[in-house]
């Protein structure tokens, strides 16, 4: 069937601000829908309130409103723009609730907009429990017991035939957030509170709990004339039991005989029948008993999800692009392969390698949490390889974690643990179990005993325990014994360079020269869908040790993009929208691009985003097997985030060249005695600052300093370990976390500027010619790491000399650096003193937000420059300034991790950001709230509560607020302080002060809006529940100062002004 | 211990040995599925073939007494990247080796397999030798050069049963371990020309009596059973030479309903007037799109054949067309227009594969409905 004749004109809903559950995936499949359905000549219409996106940019659609994500605001919308469908699929749980909610309140009946891909009946039978559970059981299909609670006295019904373990799962929340196990009766109470407080309907589900069994997805794709095809089956290395988001999983399926995939096969068609998915993709879990095949279906999105993403990196079939095309009509059969050019897409991928997904989590940076998974998800980012057999994949997906592991050495745990604590371990649902599980198979514990402690399956535990066999042949080889065959064989298993240097005690070098010279080198193998059945035609491409390699070098002039790697906090899409950028700017100046990454999750892993594709870990020794096969012109580490950064030096050390700023001049900005140097010779101005290698050095600056100090390691990315000491109390705590953080490098000790606003400046120089991007003022005051401090473009509050003063310093450092590409630099600004906090002569996790703000599209420009453009003959000499408010908002995933303080400080903690545009700042700090999700009152009672050097500016922003009709309530020091300068307030108890206090009120629902500074530990400790509580309510907070007077105008704005919609490309003209 | 494959263009590929040891010829061949290696090694279609498989880790889940689908295994020797010495799945008995090797079929495995499927997509389907005793290449040569190929020879007559028999088992439901066995409503009479035994089992399951009867049993003797309906079975190598299928068949035609799978739709095809051919590399595995040209609705189909029907090689009086194959346009079905009979040339009683087609066992108990009732 050809497409549609009846629709003209598409919304498509985006996913929102990178959160835990919901990652970039949502780029690669919004993408990917804009540029196919643009293709086929329909209108395109987006919304997503993500700056960072690729989706976002201006040519990927004809009208992108970069808007919060709220079924009032895509209202707005689509009154505006009147298109005649709606594809609800490609947006992940937040495209899809907002699509819901939409054709329920009828505004969809309203405008006439149809709904693509999945109509609200199906959407329903698969999100709601009830109705699913009952679909399935008429499929003649199992689920686990299992039952809905809408209070307390229905959970307690409930239990009574679900039993214990029971799952709890909050209804219509992301990433199975709020999701919990209880084992007796207190936890369930305990979860069944938070459950039903989180599911936006209060409801959850109890579930029987099927914890130890195997899980498995499939998925799936259905066109209107009803074929249907599994597009990758995918089985967990965890059990049932870890969200499957933080499970290691591997594709193809792998212990199932094609009787039981057949029956799950069956099982998925018959579903995806029953709930009505008319075209496009699903998703569909099931559990597996292991001891007798008894079938479980656990779960169906009828979306395009995190697991499609996966399955069409790991196959080469584009779910999104096809689910795009069938939702306007197309057929299964009508759409051609694009990997094999000849056979069309209505076929069931088959792959000839072995692919390991591995999750990437960050408990680090939230040491007061429990690190144990469970069924929600914790996980903020994943890093898949390919390899031609388990092992070898296993093995590549450690190196591209990042996490400075490079294979299952038993150096990575902790040293002389006993048996039983292994044993333990073994039992817990730790993150890293599988360091556990090859030690204790190192200690000749039996597979089946691992197999009894963890309950994985054993033909993972064996193939585990085939690498420890073959560890133990490498022992302590001398590196001369490494024969051809024998080297040969350990690469085959997966071993890392790095690993095997460390074993036989040399160095990493020496082992790849060893190999090179005796012809032990990767060859590369093409995912082409097919299992090599059909010729492919395009370059995507993995390693492995095998004899023929397919790489097929061009003779063309090539430059090579290092990605970013897993996404983390710190580093994530931002990166990535940089590395696309490169991939694209190159193709236009005639280059070809070469991208290395390991992020399924991303549009850089795209099979059609650079001309060669290598899904490969960002080490060393992969980029230098790709680096001798390919021989290209130049390699681009600056995009990536520190990822590739740190590869830079030893990279250019082998002989690669380096193209855009050199790596010295990165070193001379990393480094904190060169970069002293410079700033000195330029006579700019830091805040007092020392390095120091141990404590000792550390409390000698101290005292010389003065507090409050600013600690920090070098060389890391996103402030980690990052922290203000304001004491010498809580200096060695510190500076032992940072000098760990650091490595080999110093730590950086600076003055730490009291009140002092901060600023970002992102600029592009071709080595003559510096032009300024952008200038952000951070809303938040200077301490609050940058990544999540909310900002504004251009400043608001800053003079104009100061500003020139900025500018001046910025081409300065420049040029002085000799900056051919981007460069970001970190003011802070006191009494209009400018001071320099950071020089980064690299992509910034700005870019994106100032290339959305201003319309220009700046690492594109950067990689043309580095390519050897100047400014000049890219038409970019001016630095464009609009007349309207970016606000850059930060979003934080601490719902997800019970008992964690939300206050901001110098480590960053956020996940993604959103933003807000507007000719009126205030409206544009609203809309960025509300895309946050930080649902601004109108009016009702505040709470404040601050520190006593922020008691003058809380008075007068109480006042406003008060004069805007809010009531306000405040503890005793704040209160006396309010009435005594004449704004009216309520006094309520703090909580050690007795009953009912403020936590108290705000359960009852009686505060709308929080405003808590603090400072100082036992401050900190006596108000977390305060900021916790809100969190868990879901009351809006803020916590400094600045923050509130940004909120206190947001308010005002939004009581002033019916606020208006605009798109991107209206703003630009 | 090593192993060795040599191709008939002198390629060589050394590996390792497991299974059994030994040495023999045979037609080198490639199959993409990702699952079912047990069902590939007993199917007796694969006789005289070399079966590489195209998925890297083959034996994870071992062998089991239920996925067969015949009385031995056919294949001359099995080609795997990694093969699995610890299978893991709640049914398994043996694994791949010690099932290969109590089958005496020689294994190979740790080369790169997918330079070899490469190589014969380019090249071809290729006569070759695998060894496990004899390394010396000269020698390999010597022995490989006798051996013939299967192009212009019988070799349904190695494996079709000898005496006719009864088929009484249906397929098995492997979660509820039960087997489905309605009353039987339809006597039908099954050639034998290699069958796959879920074909038996499909058609036992859909309501028939069977009897299989060997591949050169005369029309006569099968219209003495006094069927409803005649199967012909799949089986190996190349339709042509088992010319005395194609004249029982004809002599059937009309008399009884027929219903074709695999070489029994190349012979049904001979029968009505049409040619085969050999394919470069034939299709064999469990994802290939078959269009099934009345409802327009794509099959994902199990196939297993290396000589393919002349999509024009019919009078389209007789023939009407009902499967094409989206990948390379090939038939892949057709149905008299005149005489109660239709065939498709890939493999809807799957094992391995998807059970997409399975409708086409009741469209042949509906034939047999329509054939009583006139």
């Amino acid at each position: 069937m050809p497409k549609r004749k009846d629709i003209k004109k598409i919304l498509i809903i985006g996913s929102g601000p990178i959160v835990i559950g919901q990652a970039c995936e949502f780029d690669y499949s919004g993408a990917q829908a804009c540029k196919a359905l643009r293709k086929e000549g329909f209108k395109v219409v987006l919304v997503n309130s993500n700056p960072a996106t690729i989706m976002t940019d201006p040519e990927l659609a004809h009208r992108t409103y970069i808007e919060p994500i709220t079924p009032e605001f895509v209202e707005k919308i689509i009154k505006k723009e009147r298109p005649d469908s709606l594809l609800p699929t490609l947006g992940g749980q937040t495209g899809l609730n907002t699509a819901v909610e939409l054709a329920e309140s009828g505004v969809l009946k309203k405008y006439g907009v149809k709904l693509l891909g999945a109509n609200l009946r199906s959407i329903k039978k698969a999100e709601e429990r009830d109705r699913f559970k009952k679909t399935i059981e008429d499929c003649g299909l199992l689920v686990p017991k299992s039952g809905f609670a809408h209070s307390w006295e229905e959970a307690e019904k409930v239990i009574e035939h679900v039993g214990f373990p029971a799952i709890i799962r909050p209804s219509y929340t992301l990433g199975g957030s709020g999701g919990n196990v209880a084992y007796n009766m207190e936890e369930y109470r305990k979860y069944i509170d938070w459950g039903l407080h989180l599911s936006p309907r209060t409801q959850v589900l109890v579930e029987e709990s099927v914890v130890g069994w195997k899980e498995y997805e499939l998925e799936v794709m259905r066109d209107r004339k009803d074929n249907v095809v599994i597009v990758c089956s995918i089985e967990n290395l965890d059990i049932m039991g870890i969200h499957t988001g933080d499970s290691v999983t591997v594709a193809p399926a792998q212990t199932l005989t094609d009787k039981e995939y057949q029956i799950m096969r069956d099982a998925s068609l018959k579903i995806i029948r029953a709930i009505g998915v008319e075209t496009g993709g699903s998703n569909i879990q099931f559990a597996v008993n292991p001891k007798n095949g008894k079938l479980y279906v656990i779960e169906m999105n009828p979306r395009v999800s995190r697991s499609s993403a996966l399955a069409s990196k790991a196959t080469g079939f584009p779910i999104a692009k096809i689910a795009s095309l069938l939702a306007v009509g197309y057929t299964l059969d009508e759409i051609t392969n694009d990997i094999t050019k000849v056979t069309p897409v209505c076929f069931e991928p088959t792959i000839d390698y072995c692919v390991v997904k591995w999750p990437r989590f960050t408990f680090e940076k939230f040491p007061n949490t429990n690190p144990e998974l469970t069924v929600q998800m914790k996980s903020v980012g994943e890093a898949m390889s390919i390899g031609r057999t388990f092992k070898e994949s296993l093995q590549k997906a450690i190196r591209s974690l990042e996490i400075d592991r490079y294979s299952l050495d038993s150096k990575y745990i902790p040293q002389g643990l006993s048996l039983s604590e292994i044993k333990a371990k073994l039992k817990s649902n730790c993150w890293d179990k599988l360091w556990y599980v090859a030690e204790a198979l190192r200690r000749k514990m039996t597979v089946e005993q691992v197999n009894e402690l963890t309950m994985i399956d054993m033909w993972f535990l064996n193939n585990i325990n085939d690498i420890i066999k073959m560890e133990r042949k490498i022992g302590s080889k001398k590196p001369e014994k490494l024969t051809k065959g024998f080297l040969q064989s350990i690469k085959e298993y997966g071993f890392s360079d790095k690993f095997i240097a460390a074993k036989t005690g040399t160095t990493e070098l020496a082992i790849r020269e060893k190999r090179l010279e005796k012809g032990v080198q990767p060859v590369y193998k093409t995912v082409d869908t097919c299992g090599a059945e059909f010729e492919a035609h395009t370059p995507y491409l993995y390693s492995t040790y095998e004899d023929e390699c397919e790489s097929n070098p061009t003779n063309r002039r090539k430059v090579m993009i290092l990605g970013g790697g897993p996404n983390r906090i710190g580093q994530g899409i931002e990166f990535d929208y940089c590395c696309v950028h490169a991939a694209f700017a190159l193709k236009e100046i005639g280059v070809e691009s070469i991208m290395v990454n390991c992020n399924p999750e991303t549009v850089s892993t795209d099979y059609d985003t650079s001309d060669r594709l290598y899904f490969e870990p960002l080490t060393f020794e992969d980029v230098m097997s790709i680096v001798d096969v390919e021989k290209p012109d130049g390699v681009i580490v600056q995009f990536g985030g520190q990822t590739p950064l740190k590869l830079a030096v030893a990279l250019e050390k082998a002989g690669v060249k380096i193209i855009g700023t050199s790596p010295d001049s990165i070193d001379r900005a990393e480094d904190r005695k060169r970069f002293n140097r410079l700033v000195h010779k330029l006579k700019l101005r830091q805040p007092y600052s020392g390095t120091a290698v141990n404590y000792e050095q550390t409390l000698k600056i101290a005292n010389k300093l003065g507090y409050p100090l600013l600690i920090r390691p070098s060389f890391v990315l996103g402030g980690r370990a990052m922290e203000i000491v304001y004491d010498e109390s809580s200096l060695k705590k510190v500076v032992e976390n940072a000098i760990a953080a650091s490595g080999k490098h110093p730590i950086l000790i600076d003055k730490f500027l009291d009140d002092a606003t901060e600023l970002d400046v992102d600029a592009i120089s071709d080595g003559e010619r510096v032009v300024i991007g952008g200038i952000m003022e951070h809303i938040e005051e200077a301490g609050v790491h940058s990544g999540d401090s909310a900002c504004v473009l251009p400043p608001v509050s800053i003079k104009k000399k100061v500003i020139k003063e900025l500018k001046r310093q910025t081409k300065e450092l420049a040029k002085n650096l000799k900056v051919k590409g981007l460069i970001n630099i970190q003011f802070a600004v006191k009494d209009d003193v400018v001071y320099i906090l950071e020089v980064n002569p690299r992509a910034s996790r700005t870019i994106p937000f100032v290339s959305k703000s201003i319309g220009v599209p700046l690492a594109k420009l950067a990689a043309k420059v580095m390519a050897g453009k100047t400014l000049d003959e890219l038409g970019f000499t001016k630095e464009v300034e609009r007349g309207y408010f970016s606000v850059k908002e930060a979003v934080f995933p601490f719902l997800k991790f019970p008992g964690i303080d939300t206050l901001l400080g110098p480590e960053m903690l956020s996940t993604g950001e959103v933003m807000g545009i507007s000719d009126d700042f205030g409206i544009a700090f609203a809309k960025s709230q509300l895309a946050a999700s930080n649902f601004l009152p109108t009016g009702g009672k505040v709470f404040i509560s601050v520190k006593d050097r922020d008691k003058a500016k809380g008075v007068e922003v109480a006042r406003q607020l008060h004069e805007m009709g809010f009531k306000i309530c405040a503890t005793r020091g704040t209160c006396i302080n309010l009435i005594n300068n004449n704004v009216p307030a309520e006094f309520v108890l703090k909580v050690d002060e007795g009953r009912p206090n403020v936590v108290d009120t705000i359960i009852n629902g009686e505060v709308d809006l929080i405003i808590n500074t603090t400072v100082g530990k036992q401050a900190i400790i006596d108000s977390f529940s305060i900021r916790r509580t809100a969190l868990d309510r879901q009351v809006p907070y803020v916590t400094t100062m600045r923050g509130a007077m940004a909120v206190s105008k947001a308010i005002e704005a939004l009581q002033q002004h019916k606020i208006g919609v605009k798109a991107v490309q209206l703003y630009y003209r | 211990m090593s192993a060795i494959l040599l191709l008939e263009d002198a390629t060589v590929f050394k590996g390792r040995s497991f299974g059994a040891k030994g040495i023999k010829c045979g037609e080198v061949v490639f199959n993409t599925s990702m699952t079912g290696y047990q069902e590939i090694l007993t199917d007796p279609s694969y006789n005289e073939q070399i079966v590489t498989m195209t998925y890297p880790l083959i034996g994870n889940y071992g062998t089991n007494p239920l996925d067969v689908e015949s009385r031995r295994v056919f294949v001359s020797g099995f080609i795997v990247k990694e093969n699995c010495e610890y299978p893991s799945n709640w049914r398994n008995k043996h694994s791949l080796s010690e099932y290969l090797e109590k089958k005496r079929i020689v294994g190979l495995e740790g080369i790169d397999t997918r330079r070899l499927v490469k190589h014969i997509r380019e090249k071809g389907a290729m006569r070759g030798i695998i060894s496990s005793t004899e390394m010396r290449i000269g020698e390999l040569s010597k022995q490989l050069e006798k051996y013939p190929g299967l192009v212009d020879r019988d070799i349904v007559k190695n494996v079709s049963m000898k005496k006719p028999y009864k088929w009484d088992k249906g397929t098995v439901d492997v979660l509820e371990d039960t087997e489905l066995k309605p009353k039987p409503k339809y006597k039908v009479v099954a050639y034998d020309f290699g069958v796959k035994q879920n074909i038996l089992r499909m058609l036992r399951s859909a309501g028939c009596e069977v009897t299989v009867v060997p591949g050169n049993t005369s029309a006569k003797d099968v219209l003495k059973y006094k069927p409803d309906g005649v199967f012909l079975s799949n089986g190996p190598g190349d339709p042509a030479p088992v010319s005395y299928a194609a004249q029982n068949v004809r002599k059937l035609l009309g008399k009884v309903p027929i219903f074709g799978i695999c070489l029994g739709h190349q012979i049904l095809a001979l029968a009505m007037g049409g040619k085969t051919y050999k394919l470069k590399f034939g299709h064999r595995g469990a994802n290939h799109p078959v269009m099934n040209l009345k409802t327009k609705a794509v099959e994902i189909t199990s196939q297993n054949h290396g000589f393919c029907v002349d999509i024009d090689s019919f009078d389209k009086k007789d023939v009407e067309l009902t499967h094409i194959n989206l990948n390379d346009n090939t038939l892949e079905g057709f149905r008299c227009k005149k005489v109660p009979a239709f065939c498709v040339q890939y493999h809807p009683e799957a094992s391995p594969g998807p059970h997409d087609s399975s409708y086409l066992f009741e469209e042949f108990t509906q034939l047999m409905d329509k054939a009583r009732k006139s």
